[in-house]
């Protein structure tokens, strides 16, 4: 049972995911009998009753009628549907008609005639709602005929007084997806009647049915979105229908007023009930902001969300959202918002503990006390308190698009956003917190805002804090408590989560450079020197000290005068730091001592960095090391890949850089090596182990190619196709081993077809690139591909191994950007020593949280290993919605894995690391030669020789203590 | 004309003793049964003598609704059920229905055992008075009896607290109870849909007021309990054990949660758990965050907040304590309280009003000295703050709930009378609707214009719509049919189907009249001239001359004869029946003007 359970888990939590081979479009319409239509008619006619009938047409919609066949089957089905008197068979036959107007590459005015003639005699009224829904279909498949749209919108507008709502439904949206939206159309059909569209649908405003309301208005929608002016006169109306009792017609009537609001901001419209007028766009503003507090909270998403894109609201209407006017018992009273700011500028930190500190101060004129507003006030106030989070995340959205546009307003709504910092909704916070930075050029924080900011950064949540120390790294802060009161909350932050400590010390590094001038007078206290006693060197590895170096360091950047202030033990941390931490601690000038950052003139451009210099001259001299012998070579390649590795740990940018050459030259240094050995030419069985060498070579050669070419992103086609030349040559040298090795010819046989089917396709793939291979491994390979196919394997092997041996290394081009893949579990951390117990046969959830970097497409690409003692492997494919894309190139998978095993005796520990899959048939060069050269060819090939999956591991496996325990019986 | 009449028998123009009186089309209504707490005499329970002076109060009241568990909502309930008499039903909502008897049971608790009362309602009259609750969901319509409708929206001002809707017919009214529009941890805001009532009743505690975003009161709140917490404080929480102490719960667990904080919380043990367990049973009536969250964990089952024992409170280290009462005046608040007073770095938080005269009054004006039973002197060092947490509706949300809900009339009840008159007036002028503010007993009433349904037979319906454009619901039609009246229902019918059913035969109505014209000639000849001249004019109609010499306009029949005396003279006979009224006096009109000359 248990272990049927443990089955029935993987399958569901681990997919297997299977190659789809049918095409999907297919199941639109692939048949090749053309009797289609025939076999049809046949079925109809044989149909006894309406529900018979009913089912024929059922099962026919079932398959796909191709396109030569529609006409036909289109006339049959008119037919039919005269003589039918059942409605439920002419409703689905409207419905097929429809559906086949919709096939690809049929052209539907044949059929148009036809089915508007159905609709004279039709007395159901779903069955003309169905035929005018099939009218609209064959109107948006003839886009460019504006007479037959003409026509079409006649007759929806004749039917626009049928008494049945679905018909006048389908009119009202036929009139808006086809009605005619040039002048000039409307001109030349002025002879009919003069049909103004707009008019028309205006006048269904005031429909009977909400239904019919709703899609008038969102038929005028259409209109507008498909370029049609709607007229200043419908603000009006729609205005009314603001008040409408259903929550459709207010909604969509909320979206008109946008609308209108955007095509007319600058027109003036009347006050009603008074002499006054105001701008349109006002107005507008107004309308909506009441909307904010409507009783349907669909309404009231979709009010909040479209007030953030009325940017040309005046500056006092908007503020106004803000206002809330308190009072108590009639008196006038401060908010806390206000009260905070008095305390702010009186320079008083707050009391708070006074009884009747808010006490309400003057008496308040009753006439002067406006309950409803009429306008934004307080809109946002109300969308922020909101009982459902849809709504306050709308508002807090919009709140950020118009404070990014108006900076005043940004000052302005500081206050509520921080509030919002509190809400019970995880993603209301987070939201708030994004808002916040968006909008962070436009402000600055006061004390006791930053009071309320920093005090999330308890948050247990860990995307919250993130989100906060991304803020932090933008914010601008007034004050030098301000600084002290960051610098300690993020180190109270550190010791608590110490796994923020890379976000931290960035988060420290940009509030440093920010504020220079405020971080200057806080430095002796943060570094407690003491004017006359010397103070222990504080332990360098502590990571709250680091925190606090960083800031120096940054800030110091352009102060000059800050370093005069550090102690001896402070610049050798520097040094250290900066060769340590080198993307954290900036080059400081520092007085009497010549350090790299003197070298680095501030002329040099980037691209000049030195140490990328570094990495070219030391790439340019191995490609030149042809002249050398070959023990030179070989030393030669291992202190290019040894520094260049450790070029990589250095300087973060170049990583990517530097670790794809030195494995390049790692290949050529293997395949080298392998090639050297001097006792190829004896026979091969004496010498077993040097082959096993040789193959050992050869194996890590392919594997690292796939590494190459499927874990860095930016790779380009050029480099392709060095990797899969340098692929080809470790294929080469493994057949030479195997030739070696094996004493039968049988085996050759089929193996050097196979190389030979290789270097074929690869021929085929980059032929482009040949050119530009002079003298390479493939170029001499080709010259002598004749005499290759017809010699016999021993033969080939000669060649081949002579081939290998002449080859000149290929130059490895850099691409502009290059980044490898890399991910880090968070989580688990793999320090516990609390086993994660659990009943065997039954299943465990393991929280896996994992950032990954510069992978492409990790919802198709990434993979979770857990590894058991019993090496047992498990491959577990997470959910695409796990991952999460914080920033450009970052991801983020939380995950949940599923451990099962059969009860041990002990704990024991499992690992867990994450892959990165691929699949060499979906290689990046593959996708770039143009499908027409080879596409046949490759069909003709099964995919399972071309396509070899495998997977990578990126990441460092980490080690889980669990203990399954027997069931209790 | 209909009325409406409402009178409260308490909370008029006052805070407590909610009782409301309405009669609406012939039924009568008691919403709400509460108790004063400000007195302890004859005037803590409604007079129902009011409603009759001898015999069950059954006969005279069709039902009675409970807002809340509040006791100046129910307090009275058993009381008026078991010991006055009622046996009709009692409706409120499940929730309240399950609290209600708790604080019911304390509250006769403190009474009789403690203050000693006798005549005072017993634990079985509690339970018999439950016994005839009617419990009812959310959005329920309910019937009363044939005519009475009731249906209950959510207010949101404490667990299970709800807004009646009472409908007779077309008139209806809306008793709001105690109602919040503001969200908080625990409860979301009380919803209405755009029902158009003919009277509003309304509760108005906060007529005056304007409040401040929750947010910066729970910011403030966390804040100072998180700093004395993490100074290594204790932090005293008076609360009384229902509804704003589960919003502190809830407000502070999350909050513990979020931030990770280990320090103890306790919640002092008695109400509480029963109570939590219902909160915890009654996850539907909470709010967004706490509906959409229980599936993995209920948020009433607390992880941090564990029950109190009395030794606790001198543990060393930080913590918080929940702890009854509220107003500092007896029980386990004071004494810790009293235990803790002398640490400036403690705290005490009171999250509520304090009635005069009590330990929480006098600490929040500031006094630092306390004298105690027993002439001791206590001195308070620890930090004293207040809190204001209420879940009342203040003006703003008064008016928006009128604004959803679109009544005919606003009647304030449950406030204080200058604060009413405030809103009163800004209810009119914003609104347009009377507003009315009765004190206790003053009886109000209100006229209504309620519309009379009338069925209408299809066939008719559709054969009446035929006739000219089609139909417009924003303006009257005229149709002619038969108005029946039979067994208490109205209904439109045909004329036929008006006699069939009545049994009647029917009366042909005729008009005849003799018009006579000059005209020489033969009758058969005159009739002629006659046929010829009806037939030009009336084109549009079918003029028939029929061989029996007499002509047929569509119904009406026209004969001629040569008068008696005068042989020149012609009478013409026309005879028209009822229905064709219209055609029958034109053609007379017209004969009258005599025929053309003929040529």
């Amino acid at each position: 049972m248990a272990a049927h359970l443990k089955k029935r888990v993987y399958e569901e939590f681990t997919k297997v995911v299977q190659q789809q081979h049918e095409d999907l479009s297919a199941k639109k319409l692939r048949l090749t009998k053309p009797s289609k239509s025939a076999a049809l008619h046949v079925d109809l006619c044989k149909a006894t009753s309406p529900a018979d009938a009913l089912q024929y047409l059922l099962q026919f919609a079932r398959k796909p009628v191709e396109v030569e066949s529609v006409e036909g089957v289109v006339r049959i089905l008119l037919e039919h549907y005269y003589k039918e008197n059942d409605a439920s068979v002419r409703l689905k036959i409207a419905s097929l008609l429809g559906l086949l107007s919709k096939t690809a590459g049929f052209s539907p005015d044949c059929i148009m005639d036809d089915a508007i003639n159905t609709l004279q005699n039709e007395k159901s009224h779903q069955v003309l709602a169905q035929l005018l829904d099939t009218l609209l279909v064959i109107g948006t498949k003839l886009p460019e005929n504006p007479s037959v749209r003409m026509r079409l919108v006649e007759v929806a507008c004749k039917h626009l007084t049928d008494s049945s709502h679905g018909v006048r439904n389908k009119c009202l949206q036929l009139i808006g997806c086809l009605g005619p939206v040039e002048k000039g159309v409307a001109k030349e059909a002025e002879n009919q009647a003069a049909k103004d569209v707009q008019k028309i649908i205006g006048d269904h405003f005031n429909d009977q049915d909400p239904r019919v309301r709703t899609a008038a208005i969102k038929a005028m929608l259409q209109l507008h979105e498909r370029g049609l002016k709607l007229h200043q006169a419908i603000y009006s109306q729609a205005c009314k229908l603001l008040a409408d009792d259903y929550e459709q017609v207010r909604s969509a009537a909320v979206q008109l007023i946008w609308v209108l609001s955007q095509l007319y901001p600058e027109s003036i419209v009347p006050i009603p009930s008074s002499n006054e007028e105001i701008r349109l766009v006002d107005d507008a503003f107004g309308k909506i902001c009441h909307m904010v507090s409507d009783g349907s909270w669909v309404v009231r998403v979709q009010a909040a969300k479209l007030l953030g894109s009325m940017q040309q609201v005046s500056s006092h209407f908007l503020e106004q959202t803000l206002d809330k006017k308190l009072m108590s018992d009639l008196r006038r009273k401060r908010t806390a918002h206000e009260r905070a700011k008095e305390l702010y500028s009186s320079g008083e930190f707050s009391s708070g503990r006074k009884w009747g500190d808010d006490a309400p101060k003057e008496e308040i004129d009753t006439g002067a006390v406006n309950l409803i507003e009429s306008g934004a006030c307080g809109a946002f106030v109300h969308g922020l308190e909101d009982e459902m989070y849809e709504v306050r995340i709308a508002a807090v959205e919009a709140l950020c698009m118009l404070a990014q546009s108006s900076p005043s307003f940004a000052e302005k709504c500081l206050d509520f956003l921080v509030d919002m910092f509190n809400d019970e909704i995880e993603e209301v916070r987070l939201q708030s917190i994004h808002t916040m930075r968006k909008i962070s050029n436009n402000i600055t924080l006061r004390e006791d805002q930053l009071d309320t900011v920093l005090a999330v950064l308890e948050d247990s949540s860990r995307d919250i804090r993130e989100a906060l120390h991304e803020l932090l790294c933008c914010t601008n802060v007034s004050t030098k408590e301000g600084i002290h009161l960051a610098l300690v909350e993020l180190l109270k932050n550190l010791t608590k989560y110490p796994t923020d400590r890379e976000s931290i010390w960035k988060c420290l590094k940009f509030l440093g450079s920010r504020h220079p001038t405020l971080v200057l007078p806080l430095v002796p206290e943060l570094l407690s020197t003491h004017p006359f006693f010397d103070t222990p060197e504080p332990d360098m590895d502590d990571p709250a000290y680091i925190a606090v170096l960083v800031l120096i360091f940054n800030a110091a950047k352009s102060c000059p005068t800050m370093p005069a202030l550090f102690s001896d033990h402070t610049f050798r941390h520097y040094a250290y730091l900066r060769d340590s931490l080198s993307h954290l601690v900036p080059p400081l000038r520092l007085p009497g001592r010549k350090l790299v950052s003197s070298a680095v003139s501030p002329s040099i451009t980037p691209h000049e960095d030195p140490s990328q210099q570094f990495l070219h001259q030391s790439l340019e001299r191995v490609y030149n090391f042809q002249h050398l012998d070959p023990q030179g070579i070989q030393e030669l390649l291992e202190f290019t890949i040894r520094d260049l590795q450790r070029l990589g740990e250095l300087q973060s940018e170049l990583a990517g850089m530097a670790d794809f050459t030195a494995t390049y030259l790692q290949c050529q240094l293997l395949l080298i090596k392998a090639l050297q050995e001097k006792l190829w030419n004896v026979a091969a069985p004496l010498y077993l182990k040097q082959n096993a060498l040789a193959s050992a070579a050869a194996k890590q050669i392919l594997e690292e190619t796939y590494k190459m070419e499927f874990m860095y992103s930016g790779v380009e086609s050029r480099q392709v196709v060095i990797i899969h030349h340098m692929r080809l040559q470790a294929k080469a040298l493994q057949l030479i081993v195997t030739a070696r090795t094996t004493r039968g010819v049988e085996p050759l046989f089929g193996m050097c077809e196979k190389f030979l089917q290789e270097v074929d396709s690869f021929q085929r793939c980059f032929i482009s690139e040949l050119p530009h291979m002079q003298g390479s491994f493939v170029d001499k390979l080709l010259d002598l591909m004749p005499r290759l196919v017809t010699s016999k394997p021993s033969e080939v092997v000669k060649i081949l191994q002579t081939t290998l041996r002449q080859s000149t290394f290929l130059h490895l081009p850099l691409p502009e950007q290059l980044h490898r893949a890399t991910a880090n579990i968070i989580e688990p951390t793999g320090e516990s020593d609390n086993p994660l117990r659990f009943t065997s046969g039954l299943v465990v959830a393991l929280d896996v949280d994992a950032t990954l970097e510069h992978v492409q497409d990790p919802q198709g690409t990434v993979k979770v290993q857990v590894l058991y003692p019993d090496g047992q492997a498990q491959l577990i494919h997470p959910k695409p919605a796990d991952f999460r894309n914080p920033g450009p190139g970052r991801h983020r998978l939380i995950t949940q894995v599923y451990l099962s095993h059969t009860a041990w005796t002990e704990p024991c520990q499992i690992e867990v690391r994450l892959l990165l899959a691929y699949n060499s048939n979906k290689s990046k060069a593959s996708t770039r030669i143009p499908k027409s050269t080879w596409s046949e060819s490759l069909e003709a090939l099964p995919p399972s020789e071309n396509g070899i999956e495998g997977t990578i591991p990126f990441s460092k496996p980490v080690k889980v203590y669990i203990m399954p325990k027997p069931a209790r019986r | 004309m209909p009325e409406i009449k409402v009178t409260p028998l308490g909370a008029g123009q006052d805070v407590g003793r909610s009782c409301i009186l309405v009669s609406i089309a012939g039924k009568n209504v008691m919403l709400d049964c509460g108790m004063h707490m400000g007195y302890n005499d004859d005037r803590r329970f409604p007079d129902f003598s009011y409603i009759t002076q001898n015999g069950r109060l059954t006969d005279f009241l069709d039902c009675v609704i409970i807002s809340h568990f509040h006791l100046d909502h129910c307090g009275a309930l058993p009381y008026f059920s078991e010991m006055v008499g009622y046996d009709g039903p009692i409706y409120m909502t499940h929730p309240t229905k399950a609290i209600c008897p708790i604080l019911l049971e304390d509250y006769r608790k403190i009474t009789v055992d403690k203050k000693g009362e006798t005549n005072f309602f017993t634990s079985q009259m509690i339970k018999d008075c439950m016994k005839k609750v009617v419990a009812v969901h959310l959005h329920q319509t309910v019937q009363v009896d044939e005519e009475l409708e009731i249906k209950a929206y959510y207010a949101g001002h404490v667990l299970g607290a709800a807004m009646f809707q009472i409908k007779v017919g077309c008139e209806s009214v809306v008793y709001t109870g105690d109602y919040n529009m503001t969200p908080d941890r625990h409860l979301g805001a009380a919803w209405i849909d755009k029902c158009r009532p003919d009277l509003l009743i309304s509760e108005s505690t906060y007529a005056t007021t304007i409040r401040d975003s929750k947010r910066c009161r729970e910011r403030d709140f966390l804040k100072k309990v998180h700093e004395t917490v993490e100074r290594g404080g204790k932090v005293l929480i008076p609360v009384f054990a229902l509804g704003r102490a589960q919003e502190l719960c809830i407000l502070l667990e999350t909050f513990w949660e979020r931030m990770n904080l280990k320090a103890p919380i306790y919640f002092s043990t008695g109400l509480t758990e029963k109570a939590n367990h219902y909160y915890k049973l009654f996850i539907t009536w909470t709010n967004q965050k706490i509906r959409k969250t229980f599936v993995q964990r209920n948020m009433f089952e607390f992880k941090h907040i564990k029950a109190f024992d009395r030794a606790f409170a001198d543990n060393p280290g930080p913590m918080v304590v929940f702890a009854t009462p509220g107003m500092l005046h007896a029980g386990q608040s004071l004494q810790i309280f009293r235990k803790w007073a002398g640490n400036e770095k403690n705290m005490v938080i009171m999250p509520g009003y304090c009635v005069q005269g009590t330990v929480g009054h006098k600490i929040l004006s500031g006094q630092r000295k306390l004298e105690m039973e027993g002439r001791q002197i206590l001195e308070v060092k620890m930090q004293v703050e207040y809190m204001s947490f209420s879940a009342h509706a203040d003006a703003k949300g008064i008016m928006q709930l009128i604004r959803q809900a679109e009544p005919r009339n606003v009647l304030l009840v449950h406030g204080e009378a200058k604060k009413m008159e405030f809103l009163k007036q800004k209810i009119e002028q914003e609104f347009h609707v009377s507003c009315y503010m009765p004190a206790n007993g003053e009886t109000t009433t209100i006229l209504t214009n309620p519309c009379i349904p009338v069925d209408i037979s299809l066939g008719l319906l559709k054969r009446e719509a035929a006739i000219g454009p089609l139909p417009d619901a924003k303006k009257p039609k005229l149709m002619h049919g038969t108005l029946l009246m039979k067994d208490n229902s109205f209904r439109l019918v045909s004329s036929e189907q008006a006699l069939k059913e009545l049994g009647l035969a029917e009366h042909q109505l005729r008009f005849t009249c003799r018009v006579h014209i000059q005209d020489p000639r033969k009758e058969h000849e005159t009739v002629l001239r006659v046929y010829n001249h009806l037939k030009g004019i009336l084109k549009d109609y079918s003029v028939q001359h029929l061989p029996d010499g007499s002509i047929t306009v569509e119904s009406i029949l026209i004969q001629a004869t040569a008068h008696s005396e005068d042989q020149g003279t012609k009478v013409l006979l026309v005879s028209w029946t009822y229905q064709d009224e219209e055609l029958g006096s034109y053609l007379t009109s017209l004969l009258k003007k005599g025929l053309p000359q003929s040529t």
